[in-house]
């Protein structure tokens, strides 16, 4: 009985490091600290209650249910920068109702899902995005509004204006129109929700495997990403 | 009386239970807040994805500190919700004294500041600071009101008290005025509007709960439910004749819980000194004339 028990336990290590090879197509680790090690926590726990299943179907299992709470409810931070902000209040209350999708509007990077960049983004306000971004817990996702975010849209030739933002942060959704209707914004949202359901949305294990290159390019757009002004030393 | 290992899992259960109603029951009320808005509003069941989702993400922690005192929150409040009697079931008979409440209602809140100033954020101590301050307001009308009803029964056990009011009528008839300053009380509790100071989003970021995310803000909410689970139970208790049986006590929480919440729709946010002072003239002075009226002249007794 024991020496089944080990090669059980044998055999759960061997998929978690053969997974472990493609970090962005792994699952997402919701209980396990490492990012290399995804559900590796999970498999030992459940393994005595569905012993029935096998390991992938397992894994399966318990994605599916962290993805459902993931995208029932979604809790936003609004980055307020550009026009596309002032859509948000009528898809936030009683004509278009935002609530009944599960979100809502959050005060702390902290506690929010969901970031919400509305519209043109100048560098003095990316260094401050990127700082909040990081500062969110994961899972988390970034939805962007309007041809701004896209490709810089009628600020593209602004000196003072990024113009792809997903050189930057890992986007999952764009959302289009300049600005876009609250229709198109509910619209957008119900994708997202999709998205996160089936577990495509997965931006913040992209910012991990390429974490290298979003600093980089962030590097060559601000030259510093450390902020130095009172509130930040 | 010998506490046996049976009762430990019955408190257990009353504590879970206490979860689960009050979780469920701010859903609908969120639901029927909704419609009254004009909207169709979420899924009763909406806070209970919203625990679990947040018990699902990725935790950061700001030091031992601020994970202890989470910790030390949660367990304060299970521990409190243990000894609420709720209809006929007194799982510790001759321990749900009111000032055992009092007391083990103070670990968890002092668990809570303990962690949220372990955060370092100066929002969160100035969102602790107001929550104490706020505590300091209604405390006293509330305890005026309770120590004279004390006074005049002879008992401070909960359950002696529900006892009494189903033999010789409910205190909400036996002293009108400290039923309505109990209610103003509760408001402040319960942190709802405009006793909501403390939390503020829009003017502390949520106070307290500034710093925290994923994981320890799951575990807030589970504690924030079973707290007002605590406080809600002790008000139907006190001052609603508990109840005969369960579905009794159910509909007296349940009606308590909805109209707290609709009347916390339709007002704005106090300021913090507006707090202290609303709370040291109106809901005191009541709370003295009805103690007067009780302890001195008897009447309704």
């Amino acid at each position: 009985m024991a020496k089944k028990a080990n090669i059980k336990k044998d055999k759960v290590k061997k998929i978690v490091i053969d997974k472990s090879k493609s970090i962005i197509d792994a699952p997402s680790g919701m209980f396990s600290d490492k990012i290399n090690e995804p559900f590796a926590h999970e498999m030992i726990v459940s393994k005595d209650r569905s012993e029935n299943l096998t390991p992938k179907q397992r894994k399966r299992k318990w994605k599916s249910m962290a993805n459902y709470f993931s995208a029932n409810s979604l809790w936003m931070l609004m980055y307020c920068t550009g026009c596309c902000a002032i859509e948000l209040p009528q898809a936030m209350t009683s004509r278009y109702d935002m609530e009944r999708l599960g979100m809502g509007p959050m005060a702390t990077p902290r506690q929010a899902d969901i970031l919400l960049i509305t519209g043109y983004l100048s560098l003095k306000t990316l260094r401050r995005l990127i700082y909040t971004y990081e500062q969110m817990s994961e899972p988390k996702y970034v939805v962007g509004f309007g041809p701004c975010t896209l490709n810089g849209g009628i600020y593209h030739d602004s000196h003072a204006v990024i113009n792809q933002l997903d050189q930057y942060v890992p986007i999952d959704l764009y959302i289009a129109g300049c600005m876009p209707k609250p229709e198109a914004v509910m619209n957008g949202f119900q994708d997202l929700i999709d998205l996160i359901e089936v577990g495509e949305a997965t931006g913040w294990k992209d910012y991990h495997a390429r974490y290298e290159w979003y600093k980089q390019n962030q590097k060559e757009a601000l030259g510093e990403v450390m902020i130095h002004d009172e509130f930040h030393e | 009386m010998t506490i046996t290992i049976t009762d430990f899992l019955v408190a257990f259960g009353v504590a879970f239970c206490g979860w689960a109603l009050q979780t469920s029951v701010s859903g609908i009320t969120r639901k029927t807040v909704a419609r009254m808005q004009k909207r169709y509003g979420p899924k009763w069941y909406q806070n209970f994805r919203d625990i679990f989702k947040l018990l699902n993400k990725r935790a950061i922690t700001h030091g031992w500190v601020y994970d202890f005192g989470v910790i030390m929150a949660l367990a304060g409040i299970i521990g409190t919700a243990m000894f609420t009697p709720v209809a006929n079931i007194v799982v510790f008979k001759g321990y749900d004294n009111f000032f055992v409440f009092v007391y083990l209602f103070a670990v968890g809140m002092l668990g809570m500041a303990m962690s949220a100033s372990g955060s370092g954020n100066p929002l969160a101590s100035i969102g602790v600071m107001r929550a104490l301050t706020q505590m300091v307001g209604y405390e006293v009308p509330f305890m005026v009101i309770v120590l004279a009803l004390i006074h005049v029964r002879d008992t401070s056990s909960i359950s002696a008290l529900v006892d009494i009011q189903q033999a010789s009528g409910w205190n909400l008839v036996v002293m009108p005025i400290g039923t309505i300053v109990g209610f103003i009380c509760l408001m402040g509790m319960l942190g709802k509007k405009p006793f909501d100071t403390y939390i503020a989003p829009a003017e502390l970021a949520s106070g307290p709960m500034v710093e925290y995310g994923g994981k320890q803000l799951g575990m807030l909410m589970i504690m924030h439910e079973i707290a007002t689970f605590v406080e809600i139970s002790l008000f139907v208790n006190l001052f609603l004749g508990g109840g005969s049986n369960i579905l009794e006590f159910l509909v007296k929480y349940f009606i308590v819980y909805t109209l707290a919440s609709y009347v916390s729709n339709v007002l704005g946010r106090f300021k913090i000194d507006q707090v202290v002072t609303f709370y040291y003239k109106i809901p005191i002075l009541l709370a003295l004339i009805q103690a007067g009226m009780l302890v001195i002249f008897g009447w309704g007794v």
